[in-house]
């Protein structure tokens, strides 16, 4: 007689969270409009500010005449160099904690025109449409420099190129040259010689810039909504320059509608707001129109010179990476650019190198993927053509390339799952199927192409800190200073929250975005998972201890004598994890206490014999199909697997949101987006959303997103990599190198529009 | 944006009539393009005599076979009109190739022929532009000319008309009936919109106050060999580098009667009728779209980021004419992709 004995169901507690791809716990808010932006708080009696933009790109302000625009009922004031009171004086003042090296740009400190579209007066009205009316009455006189320059391929004609100073956190000089490079290359059956380049791009959030300023009627008190990248470095560059302490300078950023690295520095609406509020002591907002969101910051216009060189089968021989950028005229942008080269292959003799050249523009800034978007392009088409000359597929030519060691700092990598990617992603896409001989798959009239190329990240982490606290109620809430720039960190805090506090994630709030909150650093770099997400959990492990106090005091309490490493958080309970008999529920232990609330505060930072150990990145490898219609030049992006080996995924939902949105973007790259630079008026002319070209829904179709995940305990105690810029490289070049499989036509200029494929 | 008063007018003769009674006045349709303008300063309107209650938005079929376009019927409910469908499928297709859908609810039909250029000097006020402010300069002569025209430019404008729906009408030889001071009369589209000449600030040969009550398209509307083809930077929402409206009629592979315009190439919506009379009459083959094509651009100018267009633009021509003659799919080069693969 046979006995069936049933599987037990598997059991998920409602706490057991990390790694589930539970929905944006403030997804309702945002499809709803109750999640509010710094544009959209009206404060009582608020006043309006219109930023009035240059014309000119280089010259001087000879006259303002505001007397007209000043008798127009409801005008307050205009504000230019001429009337702004004495601020701080020195440079480190108006530092933010982004900014490069030089000497940062002082909105209406004094006549000069610096570049095109810079700010030069702001009119303060009772209404937007007075002040914009106003505004565009306001006779300004200029003294046009036509002595500019706003080409960089001149300004490299010109000689003016220099070797990129540091000076810009987490900038990493060129890797030292190894080997040597020249002979290799010249000794090599297989060469591969050819210049890359991108011309400027702008971020274009969705929300513009803004800021509403509450005047609090207290002394000099002021809440500040801004949209910003980090409350903390909005607060410090305000209150420096303005001389407000951290209370009087209250920055509060809840929601981001898009960023990219444009909100990592203080925009100067920031500074316009505040000034007009401490000036008028009265509440006041400032927004940018679209058209000056291109006044900001940008991706550098970048030339890339490679130089690689390989044998007959198919193992690279030199590898030289030399790119030369913009940079402002007072600002000394850099980013890591030519490192990632080094980082990605195996190659005994290599030489880069990183020069900018001054130009008559505003100063680039970090825009998504910073440095590694540009450099990745470039080396992942120039290993496609090397692997093309040396006879070898180019998923192999990079499998054959691949280095288990950082070979620029020559240390083990804490972990490194791309060979995974390329396998899962070669499955995955098919690639086994293709053809290796250029333009020779079709379908229909049209060229199909298939491409593939990899990417590299930093995996880094920033000293964050956090707070928990939990109310009699049982109801738990996590705080931070950090932003959520839409890429899910309220969601994220409030898993590792209900995971190790072993509560339902309904039971759990997570606040952020605000400077009362303990200190976190900007979100950028891909670093706020790993940051905020290990600081909450040392916040509610800090917590769990309190708590395991407070249970050991209860009268019988069946927690007596254990450790805190001995317990465990699950379901509401407190219990050990030997005997789960013994076992106390959070509840109880907050009713017995008779506390209202307990609370704890700490924080994470990076670990620094790890980090000198190890060297720290995440991965991904991009297959793409194109179908060009070679006739009349068009492309289409049909499909895109993206394998990314980012260490532990805390949230698959939110984490493919980001990687389909990094493909997204690097499509954008690969066919359209410019910025078009006058150089005659040295400005940027398709300023708007109708001709600054990013996709839209018909332009993308299947996008396969695989997460290899990786476990490594090097990283931070959450063994997180992050996962907001990786997904975006590698794209524009696989984008490219498909196209030339279709084509037989190599374009190494960005972007690949009609005009470049007749 | 500056002030303005606005009138609301119950019919075209007291819209005429308010326009003539208000200096500095402008007709306001949907407003998709106008208040654009005025938010740029570049339109600055004192009054808006507003024609959203005049009854001009019906479509009706004319006793000779045509069908007339109300001037106030959006460009939505133009290119979903079962008529329109039916009988003009081209100038359904080339309407839903423009815009969005939102700006297609808004948009009239009148004031689809009245949209400015996107030329982005246009639209800058920081910048010279002899259509803003005539005298100033271009200058996209020698700057971003990427979207500007190669046929039919001066030394003052290379700006192109940017809609779709008028490159259709050109081809289809709609006619423009039109309302002013002096009574009503009707334009050929060939005659409505003109060169930029010196004076590129006008945009057509509309006189001071008229309006634009009603587009007459023909009886033959080319539903059996027609298409229309728009190269462009993004499937949606970016106007023309080149697009090419072709109506045929045919009879087996011999082309009966040809007409086809082009936009994105120049100040108007192009036509070239010795072009199509090289069409007329003959086999359908490569060889001749190709002869055609050479013919349309044998008086071209490019200029230093848009000389691209003449070699597209003649590689669009024979494109168009062979789906045209075939009525093959794709319609365009983004039809494939509108099926999920």
């Amino acid at each position: 007689m046979s006995q069936t004995i049933a599987t037990p169901p598997t059991i998920r507690l409602d706490s057991d969270v990390i790694g589930r791809p539970v929905s944006r716990t403030d997804g309702a808010a945002k499809v709803s409009g109750a999640a509010k932006y710094a544009a959209e708080y009206n404060v009582p009696n608020l006043w309006h500010g219109y930023i009035v933009s240059s014309p000119i790109a280089k010259g001087k302000i000879t006259k303002i005449d505001a007397a007209a625009v000043l008798a127009i009922p409801g005008v307050q004031q205009v504000f230019s160099h001429e009337n702004v009171p004495s601020l701080a004086w020195f440079d480190r003042s108006y530092k933010d904690d982004i900014a490069p090296g030089g000497s940062p740009f002082r909105p209406l400190h004094n006549a000069d025109v610096l570049f095109s579209m810079q700010p030069v007066a702001l009119v303060v009205a009772e209404t937007f449409e007075l002040a914009r009316y106003a505004a565009s009455v306001l006779r300004i006189e200029y003294a046009v420099d036509e002595d500019f320059n706003t080409d960089l391929e001149k300004a490299r004609a010109a000689g003016k190129g220099f070797d990129a100073p540091k000076g810009k956190p987490g900038f990493l000089p060129p890797p030292k040259p190894k080997g040597d490079a020249d002979k290799a290359f010249k000794a090599a059956p297989h060469q591969v010689e050819a210049a890359y380049t991108h011309h400027t791009q702008h971020h274009n959030p969705m929300e513009m810039f803004a800021s509403t300023v509450e005047w609090l009627g207290d002394g000099k008190k002021l809440k500040i909504y801004d949209k910003t990248q980090g409350a903390g470095n909005t607060q410090q560059y305000i209150s420096k320059i303005f001389g407000l302490s951290k209370e009087e300078a209250w920055v509060i950023s809840k929601y981001t509608g898009g960023a990219f690295g444009s909100g990592l520095r203080p925009q100067y609406q920031s500074f316009l707001a505040v000034l007009a509020a401490l000036e008028l002591a009265h509440s006041v907002r400032v927004s940018m129109t679209r058209q000056q969101m291109f006044s900001m910051g940008h991706r550098a216009h970048t030339i890339q010179d490679l130089k690689l060189a390989a044998d007959d089968q198919g193992y690279l021989q030199a590898l030289e990476h030399h790119a030369f950028a913009e940079t402002s005229q007072f600002e000394n942008e850099t980013e890591t650019v030519v490192n990632w080269s080094g980082i990605l292959y195996k190659c005994a003799n290599t030489k880069f190198s990183y020069e900018l050249a001054k130009v008559d523009v505003n100063t680039p800034a970090d825009m998504r993927a910073p440095g590694a978007a540009t450099g990745s392009f470039a080396i992942e088409c120039a290993i496609d053509e090397l692997a093309y000359k040396a006879g070898v597929d180019p998923l192999e030519f990079r499998r054959l390339n691949y280095t288990y060691r950082d070979p620029t700092e020559d240390k083990p990598f804490s972990s490194k799952r791309l060979l995974d990617c390329y396998q899962e992603g070669a499955t995955r896409f098919g690639w086994d199927q293709r053809t290796p001989e250029p333009r020779s798959m079709r379908e229909g009239n049209m060229l199909v192409g298939w491409g593939m190329a990899t990417g590299c990240w930093d995996a880094a982490m920033q000293k964050t800190a956090a707070k928990a606290s939990l109310t009699a109620a049982g109801h738990l809430t996590v705080s931070s200073a950090t932003n959520d720039i839409g890429t899910g960190t309220y969601t994220i805090m409030t898993q590792v929250a209900a995971q190790t506090l072993g509560l339902p994630m309904a039971d759990v709030t997570a606040v952020l975005g605000d400077t009362t909150l303990p200190p976190a650093p900007v979100q950028g770099g891909s670093w706020t998972a790993a940051s905020t997400g290990s600081a909450v959990q040392a916040a509610c492990q800090e917590l769990g201890k309190k708590l395991l106090k407070l249970a050991q005091k209860m009268a019988d309490s069946p927690l007596k004598g254990i450790a805190f490493e001995d317990v465990q958080f699950v379901d509401g309970h407190l219990r050990a994890n030997e005997d789960i008999d013994r076992s106390v529920a959070i509840a109880d232990v907050l009713a017995t206490s008779g506390e209202a609330t307990v609370e704890a505060e700490s924080g994470a930072e990076p670990n620094p014999v790890n980090m000198l150990k190890y060297s720290m990145h995440s991965h991904n490898a991009v297959f793409v199909e194109v179908k060009v219609d070679e006739d009349l030049g068009t492309v289409h992006v049909t499909r895109v697997v993206n394998a990314v080996a980012a260490g532990r995924v805390l949230n698959p939902k939110t984490a493919r949101s980001q990687v389909l949105g990094g493909t997204v973007w690097g499509i954008s790259m690969a066919l359209m987006e410019e910025t078009f630079l006058d150089n005659n008026l040295g400005r940027y002319m398709n300023h708007n959303y109708a001709e600054y070209h990013v996709p839209v829904n018909a332009d993308i179709h299947k996008i396969d997103v695989i997460l290899v995940e990786e476990e490594d305990d090097h990283l931070n105690p959450l063994g997180v990599k992050g996962i907001g810029e990786i997904g975006m490289l590698g794209v524009a070049a696989a984008v490219a190198n498909a196209v030339y499989h279709a084509t037989g036509k190599r374009v190494r200029d960005l972007p690949l529009t009609i005009d470049k494929l007749l | 944006m500056n002030s303005f008063t606005l009138t609301q007018a119950a019919a075209a003769d007291e819209a005429v009539r308010d326009f003539a009674g208000h200096a500095g006045a402008a007709y306001l349709g949907g407003g998709t393009n106008l208040i654009d303008l005025m938010k740029e300063n570049v339109a600055r309107p004192t009054h808006l005599t507003s024609l959203g209650h005049l009854p001009l938005g019906d479509i009706s079929s004319l006793p000779e076979g045509g069908l007339r376009l109300g001037a106030l019927a959006t460009n939505a409910d133009t290119a979903w009109h079962p008529e329109v469908e039916k009988r003009y499928p081209l100038l359904s297709q080339t309407i839903l190739a423009g815009a969005t859908p939102q700006l297609r609810n808004m948009a009239t039909d009148g004031g689809n022929l009245l949209q400015r250029t996107r030329c982005y000097y246009f639209s800058d006020l920081a910048t010279p532009c002899n259509k803003r402010e005539p005298g100033s300069g271009c200058a996209a002569l020698h700057g971003q000319n990427r979207v500007c025209g190669v046929l039919g430019t001066s030394e003052s404008c290379i700006a192109t008309h940017p809609s779709d729906m008028c490159v259709a009408l050109a081809a289809l030889e709609a006619v423009v009936r039109v309302q002013g001071p002096d009574g009503e009369r009707s334009i050929k589209f060939e005659d409505f919109h003109r060169l930029p000449g010196n004076t590129p600030q006008f945009d057509n040969t509309l006189k001071a106050g008229e309006l634009v009550t009603a587009i007459d398209l023909p009886a033959q509307g080319y539903a059996s060999n027609f298409t229309y083809l728009k190269l462009r930077d993004r499937s949606s929402y970016a106007f023309a580098l080149v697009s090419v409206a072709v109506g045929l009629e045919m009879e087996g592979n011999t082309i009966k009667k040809a007409r086809f315009a082009l936009g994105g190439v120049a100040h108007k919506p192009w036509r070239d009728p010795a072009a199509e009379q090289l069409l007329e009459g003959q086999p359908a083959s490569p060889d001749l779209f190709r002869q055609v094509a050479a013919k349309v651009f044998a008086s071209a100018k490019g200029y230093e980021f848009n000389s691209f267009k003449i070699e597209l633009g003649k590689r669009a021509i024979v494109r168009a004419l062979k789906q045209a003659t075939e009525m093959s799919q794709p319609l365009d080069s983004n039809a494939f992709l509108n099926s999920n693969p």
